[in-house]
């Protein structure tokens, strides 16, 4: 025990020592590793942590603004796009971006797996000071693709002999000094950048995974800027003096994605039946821990255009619920679930914990589903399990979160999920011809006052048809120790703005 | 000696015949499909996984027959190359250098710490059996024990990192980082460790020997340092060996908790994203750790008692 007690001192002193001697790089904490350094992989950490950049940006407001690029024009006739690059900018090896770079850079991209590949890219060349994307059809949405992590540009010493990324070599204000995949990463400002210079010079990232470790990082002073706090820890940071919280809406929305062909949820009253089931309010509440976040439509209200101020909510109606489920045909059985032609209503709700949050939801939903007479079996599985049911059409629901800022522009996400065939987060089994056309024309409309009654329209399809009946919507809190000043949230999270974050007096 | 370490070489060999191919069918056994679990691995849970999927089975040549992929990857492993994680891109050698060595640093740390508690705890409890020390000890170790790995660890950053600020909560990099994750496995350790100690030694001051050193007039000091310690530390030792093991395969929870790029963590994700090379190196590394660490116990216990053993 005198020697136990005795190694507890000893370790005591040293830490006390250890402690004095303050650690000045800003330490960010997030969940997000670094899989692997390919950009169609991890280039969302690069993009927010200002290592390298994409040709356009977005501001926190969800404005196009210039990234490499400093000014983008299209033709008249929407074929061809001609990015201006901005001037002076340098590769973190001294070399400067030039357009061929980024001509090259663009068309690896398209050929891989990213959003990027979607667009109709008929050739990318360089001329003059300039990139020029020429198209094989208008498409007004291009810039914002752009912002797509995916196509952030690389020096091309950031390339092996074998053509893979070896080396994150950007051009952002900040330059990595090491990476220690999967969680670690140290940032020193670059000597390159022409910008203003970042008040912090050196930053160090850190992925801890578990919420209540980032919490406690937080809330210990250790970390600086802590991101994706959990709901249950969100109020006791905000008590605690020494720190800040700050809270976005996101637009991601968890919804129920379901199989609109099955013998189940082809009929358009059992999907509304099951929307008015939902106790949205009570697993907002309870879950997530703000009841402003139950989604009344699929879009958030931050989602500018895209949400639909007067539009019907979704709220919770059970008798509304039972009354359409009856008229589908649905009658309750000896046992209390419903039954049809000798089916029973039994099905299995799949989910992934790839978000934390997803599994109570779907045991909350099941509660909620029993009252009406529908027995849904929850099923926690890896997140590709979601996809491959939607390819087999073994999938009869899954409860899924969806991003809908993987362009900065929703079109780019609704495109991909409401094709007809649906995608993987998208539909299952439903197509609608009307929706389809509203798309097309979305992504040729440049003007945002002609697209704003396509968007409201496109809106009002989603949520009488309900081929994905939305849940919840959702926030990002994030955590600053009040020592550091300038901190923003970026409801997209494109970038993170770290190089105008100081130490505050 | 030689013969004490042929037959440890030879077990080496087997071991790397044994993976290979247990890794390889285990993996590819799991169900689901390996392309989609690949892709969501690479990508995240917010990709087109479908299309994701097709270029990874392309690339990775999936849809070939599952002997050729066997053949092809055993015929990597004989030639000594472990191979490319097919999820990260990064060279298996690396991610080990990385994630294991990670691990190593922190079980190495949790060995030294639970070195210096446990033994010495015992020792103490050992030479009193029955006293204050030996009832303290015990009623310490079956809290320590009886706490699973979880909530030591939040307890200890509660007390050190909330309450008294001396190390972080969590994080990886500098010692102060390895301080709290090591003092919960070692704590966890020395549990054990302490209570075989104390039997060890209590059993050795019943002996005859122990008795005959004490009335032909040797100063306890000495007959502890020349008797007791040596004979007490053979099951000590070969018990130390199995606590390494225990260490290097057993951290996961540590760290996950303390954010730690442990090779426990890293298995884990293998197996979910289905890389058999990442698995495989893994194994065969770890096996391979596990037989010098096996090997180097037998050494050890053998230069302490080096009577030849005929069973």
């Amino acid at each position: 025990m005198v020697l136990k007690s005795g190694v507890i001192c000893a370790l005591a002193t040293l830490a006390v020592t250890a402690t004095a001697v303050q650690a000045r790089p800003l330490k960010v904490v997030g969940p997000w590793e670094i899989a692997g350094i390919d950009p169609a992989q991890s280039g969302y950490v690069f993009s927010r942590m200002q290592v390298a950049e994409t040709l356009v940006s977005v501001d926190p407001a969800g404005k196009l603004i210039g990234g490499l690029a400093s000014s983008w024009s299209s033709s008249e006739d929407g074929l061809t796009w001609r990015f201006v690059l901005r001037k002076g900018a340098t590769f973190h090896d001294g070399n400067p971006v030039t357009p061929s770079i980024v001509a090259d850079a663009l068309r690896r991209v398209h050929e891989g797996t990213g959003v990027f590949s979607q667009v109709p890219v008929a050739a990318v060349e360089a001329d003059g000071d300039a990139v020029v994307v020429k198209l094989s059809k208008p498409f007004a949405a291009l810039p914002a693709y752009l912002v797509n992590f995916t196509t952030i540009v690389l020096a091309p010493s950031s390339f092996g002999q074998s053509g893979k990324v070896e080396h994150i070599v950007g051009s952002g204000p900040y330059r990595v000094k090491s990476l220690t995949p999967p969680l670690n990463m140290q940032l020193e400002a670059s000597s390159q950048w022409t910008g203003e210079k970042p008040a912090i010079a050196e930053v160090d990232y850190q992925a801890v995974g578990q919420g209540e470790t980032r919490a406690l990082m937080a809330e210990s002073g250790e970390a600086d800027l802590v991101f994706s706090m959990l709901p249950v820890s969100v109020d006791r940071l905000k008590r605690n003096p020494k720190l800040d919280v700050k809270i976005a809406t996101i637009p991601r929305t968890r919804l129920l994605k379901v199989n609109a062909a099955s013998p189940f949820f082809s009929d358009v009253r059992v999907r509304r039946a099951i929307s008015n089931a939902l106790d949205r309010e009570g697993i907002s509440k309870v879950i997530l821990r703000n009841p402003d976040l139950a989604a009344t439509q699929l879009f958030p209200k931050a989602l500018a255009g895209w949400y639909v101020p007067d539009l019907p909510p979704l709220t919770r109606d059970l008798p509304a619920a039972k009354a359409l489920l009856a008229e589908a045909g649905w009658t309750p059985g000896p046992d209390g679930v419903l039954q049809k032609d000798g089916q029973r209503f039994s099905f299995k709700l799949l989910t992934y914990a790839s978000w934390p949050e997803l599994p109570p939801i779907a045991t909350a939903i099941q509660a909620q589903l029993r009252e009406a007479g529908i027995e849904a079996k929850v099923s926690v599985g890896n997140s590709s399990e979601i996809p491959a049911g939607h390819k087999d059409g073994s999938l009869e629901m899954g409860l899924v979160s969806r991003l809908y800022s993987i362009v900065p522009d929703a079109i780019g996400t609704l495109r991909d999920d409401y094709k007809s065939g649906g995608s993987d987060w998208g539909a299952t089994g439903w197509s609608n011809n009307e929706l389809n056309a509203l798309v097309e024309q979305m992504a040729v409309t440049t003007d945002p006052e002609k697209r704003a009654p396509m968007q409201k329209r496109a809106v009002e399809i989603l949520q009488s048809e309900l081929p994905s009946i939305p849940v919840t919507w959702s926030e990002l809190a994030i955590v600053s120790n009040k020592r550091i000043a300038g901190v923003r949230i970026d409801p997209l999270e494109v970038n993170y703005g770290l190089a105008s974050i100081r130490w505050a007096q | 000696m030689g013969r004490l370490l042929l037959p440890r070489v030879l077990q080496a060999g087997l071991v790397i015949l044994v993976v290979g191919v247990l890794c390889f069918v285990l993996v590819r056994a799991l169900p689901g499909d390996a392309a989609m679990r690949i892709a969501a691995g690479r990508y995240g849970p917010d990709a087109n996984i479908t299309e994701a999927a097709e270029n990874v089975r392309r690339e990775l040549g999936l849809d070939r027959p599952l002997l050729v992929q066997l053949g092809g990857s055993l015929g990597q492993l004989l030639r000594l190359d472990l191979g490319h994680s097919v999820v990260t891109g990064l060279p298996i050698t690396k991610e080990l250098r990385i994630q294991l060595g990670a691990t190593l640093w922190l079980a190495g740390s949790a060995l030294v710490l639970t070195i210096l508690i446990g033994p010495a705890v015992g020792l103490a409890a050992g030479l009193r059996s029955g006293g204050f020390a030996d009832r303290v000890s015990l009623g310490g170790a079956v809290i320590l024990r009886s706490l699973p790995p979880f909530v030591l660890g939040l307890l200890l950053i509660l007390l050190f990192a909330m309450n008294l600020g001396w190390f972080p909560p969590a994080g990886y990099g500098t010692w102060r980082d390895l301080a709290l994750p090591a003092l919960t496995l070692a704590l966890g350790l020395a549990a054990i460790s302490s209570r075989v100690t104390r039997d060890s030694v209590a059993g050795v001051m019943r002996a005859p020997y122990f008795t005959f050193a004490r009335l032909k007039g040797l100063p306890p000091a000495v007959v502890v340092r020349r008797h007791v310690l040596r004979n007490a530390a053979i099951p000590v030792i070969a018990y130390l060996g199995l606590q390494a093991i225990y260490l290097i395969e057993g951290v996961v929870v540590v760290e996950t908790l303390f954010g730690i790029p442990g090779i426990g963590h890293a298995l884990v994700h293998a197996v979910i994203a289905r890389d058999v090379p990442m698995v495989q190196g893994t194994a065969l590394v770890m096996g391979l750790l596990f037989v010098v660490i096996t090997a180097a116990v037998d050494l050890i216990c053998h230069w302490l008692d080096p009577r030849p053993k005929r069973a």
